[in-house]
């Protein structure tokens, strides 16, 4: 039988009670969650991670320094062919320089050209593209047409064109690296930053009084980054690639620097005769590279599901 | 027989161990030629229900029901391929977004032209011209002006009330006998609302088509459907022929329903309203799924749920202690 | 009661926007808005209703000044905006704006609290304790609770988003919000409640709403006076009570007739017809 109902128990504006939505402890959680969803972009992260400990600790865990040469040691064999020994692993190069030092040092290197290459680029890049997406008209096409130019010219040739003006050496290898990267981040941050600029939330900041700069830099530029971070990771392997490029032509790293480009120059004519000398950089670079992509897909990946979420 | 049986139809998600109901036990007949409502909020199970229907409810969603027939045949023992020849054909589905629904990149008259070749009778699907004549036959049926042009037109030209249009022409062209029409007005104005839901009643008139017309909005069941089921959280919780059960609701949730519209409050400077939210998937309460909600909540509601009961020749009620 | 000074009036409002030309052709003119003129009172409900096409949105641009109209001007307190930057500038904090889709509307990156703090760091106003304790006091004030504070949109269901959307909207105690079809994205007992909050709301702070809809049931509730727009135009406005005894215009006319009712006649319910389906189940084979 029913009874005569009571009053209401809450007042209606006390709003959503106890059943609600489950409140998430922390996004990062919830992004780790999704980016170790996919094993790939895990073991990528393992040894994205080993290297950066290889960098860091170079100096402790390398047996021998990178450039002292042991001439009663020259082309030793990695220590599974016969002749080879424990004593340097993975062999020795042509005037006796460890092979296992230098790739380990090499790693620095590799990661500092990455690193700087795509901070470099990343930050020009999303503010020109910030800029043209944001502002529109003239400055806009100003922007884009320049990009465009940038480009038209193959990539490798525009690096060594920017070396052949600064000078060889790592560093302007880094900002060649750096210019020929730029338009994909110019291109990427605009794409987003035209998607998000004509969002409510942005309009809603606008009537709150907020000026350009705030809107450009502290409401739209949060929301577009999750594209970047995946070009960033993906322009690292690139920047990696430029540089051994670079290095293999003569143009980037100068010797003895323990570059794993300027590494496979120099070994080319041994191929025949010590191929451990060429083949160990080569791989090196191949699964620095691979680890990053796998990373950079692993990011998307777990970066664009939340981003639908809104 | 009824056109459409449906008895305790489950959806669930989740691992299997520990399932998440969208659609927790739903009975539901449609007669041939009948308007059928389910009226429900967001949460509800009325869309999933629809789409466990028709066959499209993908992994990791999954679907069981004690039964589960339409026109006689039992859906659940057919052929894959002779489920898919269904939905199209003899039971059709229209969406609530035609602009999402209609891909944007063919013309009108190629996706009718798509449809005709799919679910058309053999007369019409011999060569281009007859898909053609039916193609115009049937935008002239949904009442689109200058219907031999209108095949050129890309669906971003149509306004919404036409695209809805084409939309239901392609869903009528395979000669349905049930046709789901998921929020098919939500997202028009109510202008051309209002002529969308006379082309729908006309369409039942001419052809006798059982229409099952899901929706949120009361008044919009309440003028255009015969029967009307009312769920919540996944469970029907009270099913009348209207307009019945708009007068003289058994259910608190009904009743609290139409107390919340405002074309019920217009003597209140208050509306009133249903404290809190739907329980989550994850959250359904124990007991009855309105319990924490109802303003008739006793200690029998939190640890028994009520089964649906008849308590008249036409109205069954999901409740401890049914409104008089 | 003293009498109104109108807080806001529109003379002959009019924004054209140009139409994309294809090739060289001329470019056309989209007359989104066409010679409005109304007035607003403080504390008082102006509903805006119309169709989609009828310049309500553009309208709502204007008003909150995100965009310079064409022709025409609008005052506020007497003062034409168009002409004078920091007037505008000035008046800015008391004009707000809630958004229909409580999905897009919140900045995904901020929590609550920060949501309701940012008009107040925009402003400048107080310093960081005092801006916290407004966050706070504002979120209960729409029924939320302290925890919600630190919470991102996506943790909230549609109609708690809104409810953060009026809060941040009232935050910086605003004279008028401009609330574009608040509820229409929302279940209707869920609409119900955030009804009832604008108007506690606005007997607590006294703001004026200027409250766009489709919903005709919706208006009748809410509304002191009504607009009803078509086109780009006015085609009729007058008190809530005259508009809804006695709709002079067609349009205004077609509108009522279309909007479904509960307990209306049943116009659209028809005998179902004895005829055999013209959709009879095919007897050739396929």
């Amino acid at each position: 039988m029913a009874r005569a109902p009571h009053p209401t128990p809450f007042p209606a504006t006390r709003g959503e009670g106890a059943i609600g939505p489950i409140a998430s402890p922390s996004r990062f959680i919830d992004f780790w969650r999704a980016f170790a969803q996919s094993r790939g972009a895990v073991t990528g992260f393992a040894v994205v991670a080993l290297l950066i400990a290889l960098a860091l600790g170079a100096d402790s865990i390398a047996p021998y320094p990178p450039n002292e040469q042991y001439r009663d040691f020259t082309l030793v064999p990695p220590f599974w062919h016969d002749g080879g020994s424990l004593r340097f692993p993975l062999g020795t190069d042509a005037v006796g320089r460890d092979i296992l030092s230098r790739l380990i040092h090499g790693t620095r290197l590799s990661l500092l050209i990455g690193t700087i290459s795509v901070a470099l680029s990343l930050t020009l890049g999303t503010l020109l593209g910030l800029l043209a997406g944001y502002v529109r008209g003239v400055v806009d096409v100003a922007i884009l047409r320049l990009m465009d130019v940038m480009l038209a010219l193959p990539s490798l040739l525009l690096a060594i064109a920017v070396v052949a003006i600064l000078g060889p050496g790592l560093i302007n290898a880094m900002y060649a690296i750096a210019i020929v990267l730029l338009p994909h981040y110019v291109r990427l941050a605009r794409a987003a930053v035209l998607a998000e600029a004509g969002r409510e939330y942005v309009t809603s900041s606008r009537i709150a009084g907020a000026g350009a700069w705030r809107l450009m830099f502290a409401t739209i530029l949060p929301n577009c980054t999750a594209p970047l971070i995946v070009q960033a990771t993906l322009g690292f392997s690139n920047a990696i690639l430029d540089a051994a490029a670079l290095g293999f032509l003569g143009l980037g790293a100068q010797p003895p620097t323990p570059e794993w480009g300027a590494m496979l120059a120099s070994a080319l004519e041994f191929i025949q005769r010590a191929p451990w000398v060429v083949t160990l950089p080569g791989l090196a670079i191949l699964v620095t590279v691979l680890a990053f992509n796998l990373v950079g897909d692993g990011l998307r990946d777990a970066l664009d599901p939340k981003l639908r979420r809104t | 027989m009824a056109l459409v049986e449906i008895r305790d139809l489950h959806v669930d998600f989740g691992a299997p161990s520990r399932p998440l109901p969208a659609v927790d036990g739903v009975d539901l007949d449609i007669e041939a030629g009948e308007i059928v409502g389910i009226v429900g909020e967001s949460g509800s199970g009325k869309s999933m229900t629809a789409l466990a229907l028709m066959g499209l409810v993908d992994a990791p969603g999954r679907v069981r029901a004690a039964h589960l027939a339409f026109a006689g045949r039992d859906l659940r023992s057919l052929a894959p391929r002779a489920r898919a020849r269904l939905a199209g054909g003899e039971m059709a589905m229209i969406f609530q977004d035609p602009q999402a629904s209609l891909d944007p990149c063919y013309t009108v008259g190629y996706q009718l032209d798509e449809a005709i070749r799919l679910h058309g009778i053999a007369a019409e699907r011999v060569n281009r011209a007859t898909r053609r004549e039916r193609a115009v036959a049937l935008l002239a049926e949904v009442e689109i002006a200058d219907p031999a042009a209108r095949l050129h037109a890309y669906p971003h030209q149509l306004s919404g009330g036409m695209a809805q249009r084409v939309m239901i022409a392609g869903a009528i062209a395979g000669r349905p006998t049930l046709l789901i029409a998921d929020e098919p007005t939500t997202a028009l104005d109510v202008t051309v609302q209002a002529q969308v839901l006379a082309l729908l009643a006309r369409l039942r008139r001419e052809h006798a088509m059982a229409i099952l017309l899901i929706t949120h909005d009361l008044p919009v069941v309440a003028q255009t459907a015969d029967r009307v089921l009312v769920m919540y959280a996944g469970q029907v919780m009270e099913t009348g022929r209207v307009p019945a059960i708009f007068e003289s609701p058994r259910h608190p949730y009904t009743r609290a329903l139409l107390d919340a519209i405002p074309e019920h409050n217009v003597d209140r400077a208050r509306l009133r309203t249903i404290p809190g939210v739907v329980p989550g998937i994850a959250d359904r309460p124990a007991g009855c799924l309105l319990g924490p909600r109802c303003a008739f909540f006793v200690e029998r509601c939190a640890t028994q749920r009520p089964a649906l009961r008849d308590v008249d020749p036409a109205r069954s009620v999901r409740c401890h202690f049914p409104l008089t | 009661m003293t009498p109104n000074l109108p807080l806001l009036e529109a003379h002959d409002l009019a924004k054209h926007y140009r139409a994309p030309g294809a090739g060289f052709r001329a470019r056309g003119v989209v007359r989104a808005l066409d010679g409005v003129s109304f007035s607003l009172c403080a504390g008082r409900t102006l509903a805006v209703v119309g169709e989609s096409g009828c310049g309500k949105s553009t309208l709502a641009r204007q008003v909150t000044m995100v965009e310079t109209p064409t022709a025409g001007k609008l005052c506020i307190d007497g003062r034409d905006v168009g002409a004078d930057a920091a007037y505008r500038a000035q008046l800015r904090p008391q004009i707000q704006m809630v958004f229909q889709n409580p999905f897009a509307s919140l900045n995904p990156r901020r929590t609550a609290g920060q949501l309701l703090e940012e008009p107040l760091a925009i402003q400048r106003r107080g310093n960081r304790t005092e801006r916290r304790d407004a966050a706070f006091a504002m979120l209960a004030r729409v029924g939320l609770r302290p925890e919600h504070y630190g919470r991102y949109p996506h943790m909230f269901s549609g109609g708690q988003r809104q409810r953060i959307a009026i809060a941040r909207a009232l935050m910086l105690r605003p004279r008028l919000v401009v609330a574009d079809e608040p509820v229409s994205a929302l279940d209707v007992s869920i609409q119900a409640q955030v009804l009832n909050l604008l108007m506690d709301l606005q007997q607590a702070f006294g703001v004026a709403y200027l409250f766009i809809a489709h919903n005709l049931s919706v208006v009748r509730h809410i509304a002191d006076d009504v607009l009803v727009m078509y086109r780009g135009r006015i085609v009729e406005q007058g008190t809530k009570h005259d508009l809804f005894a006695h709709p002079q215009h067609p349009y205004t006319q077609a509108l009522f007739a279309s909007t479904p009712r509960l307990h209306a006649d049943r116009v659209l319910h028809q005998v179902r017809a004895a005829a055999p389906s013209s959709f009879a189940p095919r007897s050739s084979p396929l």
